[in-house]
């Protein structure tokens, strides 16, 4: 078959069903480090996203109140380069859980005891992701950078020393043929870093950004289709549950705030219409839902 | 009029702690007896709970493995990625499968996914996750009071019970409403109890009481019914300790750091 002849004409539109899951882009598209896999490319200098500021975070919160968010995502980049950071949380936990993705780097003592603290104020959970790709140093170097396996299990180990439980969050970049040996490895590695019960979310990579460069990206017929949704229960789309706010408005998903046609607005409200199913990223939520949430809100219709 | 009644989460097959908390429940003078849901699973001998449930006029709300078990599924929607979960899960499902008779599953296929009537002047809805999923996971520290508020508002109710986490609390919302998690009797709570728990609400002066009323059974019993169905030696363990073993993937952190795994 002639690859472009595979390419659908219309694309399956999704509605947001309720608004679940708020993330926030607070560090925008600035990291610490440039992982070979990133999916929106964020740098030490990618400017395209910037930070956000603890009065704009707050905006959102107040406008999810109303709507029944259920829970809220830090990521970024690297959200603890974010100094409002810390003002951020606190205010957040007030209102319902936190999880915040991060590469466990900036993680010093001084901070994870701030974190311990955040956590203890309220009832509700602070969760840290961890991302670590490898559980040697150089599984995971060859992808996040020299030296940041080292770095980010220090971090690990100063969470755990103040009471949490970080999910280490791993993108897939191995044959199914080494699962055992990888999540194995991982399990045993995180023990001998002094995290004795480890927590492990494995993801699968999303090939565009960086990622498309580290691999082929996708095959022209890797695209979701009003076929492909029939009996299909369309919540394991994130943008039938979720939005990301960032420094430059409300965008359908985290995944694809590379993409101008996810800008949905300025506010929750009028970010909450259809989204079309343009993009060969959704064929990844497709196959595999509920991909950025934690496994606490899993969900799907019995 | 309904003043007081008993609401009975997960019971997993454990047939001893239902009757239990039937006697209990009787003894402490309820008008009715619910049941949330999620009959089988982990325990030994599914079949034994029907006819506690029929003789005792319990009506049920479907759980998802209710769901599953009555409509022939592959596995128990719980949603499940770890392998080791899985595993569990698994073998588990196929035990209950196997060992739960035809007309307990079509009696399971049937049941309704909600269950509503008054309480005072209160207007209560019993599920089994969530009013709106039944397999979503309502846990004290992942559930905003916010979001609960706006369930009240879409389904209509001043009281939304739920069970599914197997952790019981509650809370009371704005504008006198108000979310229970019912807790299990199924199994333990991951607290290194042994008991299991169930809920009594209760109208008293005009508001609503909410009420966890731990059950101790022979769990000792129940331990060697287990191993005589060769069921795992992680869910007996779990039965005799008080502590969860497996399928702990689910739990948010300050769930899971109160327990041993």
């Amino acid at each position: 078959m002639n690859k472009t002849e595979s390419v659908p004409k219309g694309n399956p539109e999704i509605y947001l069903d309720s608004l679940d899951n708020l993330w926030f882009q607070v560090a925008g598209t600035l990291c610490n480090i440039k992982c070979e896999h990133c999916f929106i490319s964020c740098s030490p200098v990618n400017h395209n996203f910037e930070f956000m500021k603890f009065e704009q975070v707050n905006g959102f919160l107040e406008e999810s109140v109303k709507r029944g968010v259920k829970e809220y995502y830090f990521t970024g980049g690297e959200p603890f380069m974010n100094k409002d950071i810390f003002r951020i949380l606190e205010r957040t936990i007030q209102l319902g859980p936190a999880t915040v993705l991060t590469n466990g780097m900036l993680v010093t003592p001084e901070k994870a005891e701030m974190l311990k603290g955040i956590s203890e104020s309220s009832i509700y959970s602070l969760e840290l992701r961890v991302s670590i790709d490898g559980y040697t140093e150089e599984m995971n170097d060859s992808i996040r950078g020299e030296g940041v396996f080292k770095k980010a299990m220090e971090g690990v180990k100063k969470l755990v020393d103040n009471n949490f439980l970080p999910i280490i969050t791993v993108t897939k970049t191995w044959e199914e043929s080494q699962d055992d040996e990888v999540l194995n490895g991982f399990i045993d590695t995180l023990k001998s870093h002094g995290y004795p019960r480890p927590r492990l979310k494995i993801l699968p990579s999303i090939k565009i950004g960086q990622e498309a460069v580290r691999t082929k990206g996708y095959d022209n017929y890797e695209y979701v289709t009003n076929e492909m949704l029939e009996d299909f229960d369309e919540n394991n789309f994130i943008c039938a549950n979720s939005r990301v706010a960032t420094a430059k408005g409300v965008y359908v998903c985290p995944i694809l705030i590379d993409s101008p046609d996810a800008n949905l607005g300025n506010t929750l409200e009028e970010a909450s219409t259809g989204y079309k199913l343009k993009h060969q990223a959704c064929y990844t939520c497709y196959l595999f839902g509920a991909i950025c949430s934690n496994y606490s809100s899993v969900g799907r219709d019995a | 009029m309904l003043k007081k009644i008993a609401l009975i989460g997960g019971v997993y097959s454990n047939h001893l702690a239902l009757q239990a908390t039937v006697d209990d429940a009787k003894k402490r003078g309820v008008d009715a007896i619910y049941c949330l849901g999620d009959l089988g699973a982990f325990g030994p001998n599914p079949d034994k709970i029907f006819p506690i449930l029929i003789d005792n006029k319990i009506p049920v709300v479907q759980g998802n493995y209710d769901n599953s078990i009555g409509n022939g599924l592959d596995d128990c929607q719980c949603g499940y990625t770890d392998p080791r979960d899985n595993y569990f899960a698994k073998l588990s499902y196929d035990y209950t499968f196997k060992k739960t008779n035809a007309v307990f599953k079509l009696w399971m296929k049937f049941l309704p996914k909600e269950i509503r009537f008054e309480l005072g002047n209160y207007k209560v809805l019993l599920c089994h996750g969530s009013p709106r999923r039944m397999n979503e996971f309502l846990w004290e520290t992942t559930t905003p009071t916010h979001f609960l508020g706006k369930l009240c508002a879409d389904y209509k109710a001043d009281v939304i019970c739920a069970t599914h986490t197997g952790i019981h609390w509650n809370r009371k919302l704005t504008g006198e409403k108000y979310f229970v998690n019912v807790g299990v009797i199924g199994r333990p709570e991951n607290d290194g109890n042994t008991f299991v728990g169930y809920t009594i609400l209760e109208i008293e002066n005009d508001s609503v009481k909410s009420e966890y009323i731990p059950v101790n059974y022979d769990h000792e019993l129940l331990a060697k019914e287990m191993k005589e169905e060769k069921l795992p030696e992680q869910f007996i363990e779990t039965i005799l300790t008080g502590w969860w073993t497996t399928c702990l993937e689910v739990l948010p952190m300050k769930e899971r750091i109160k327990g041993k795994y």
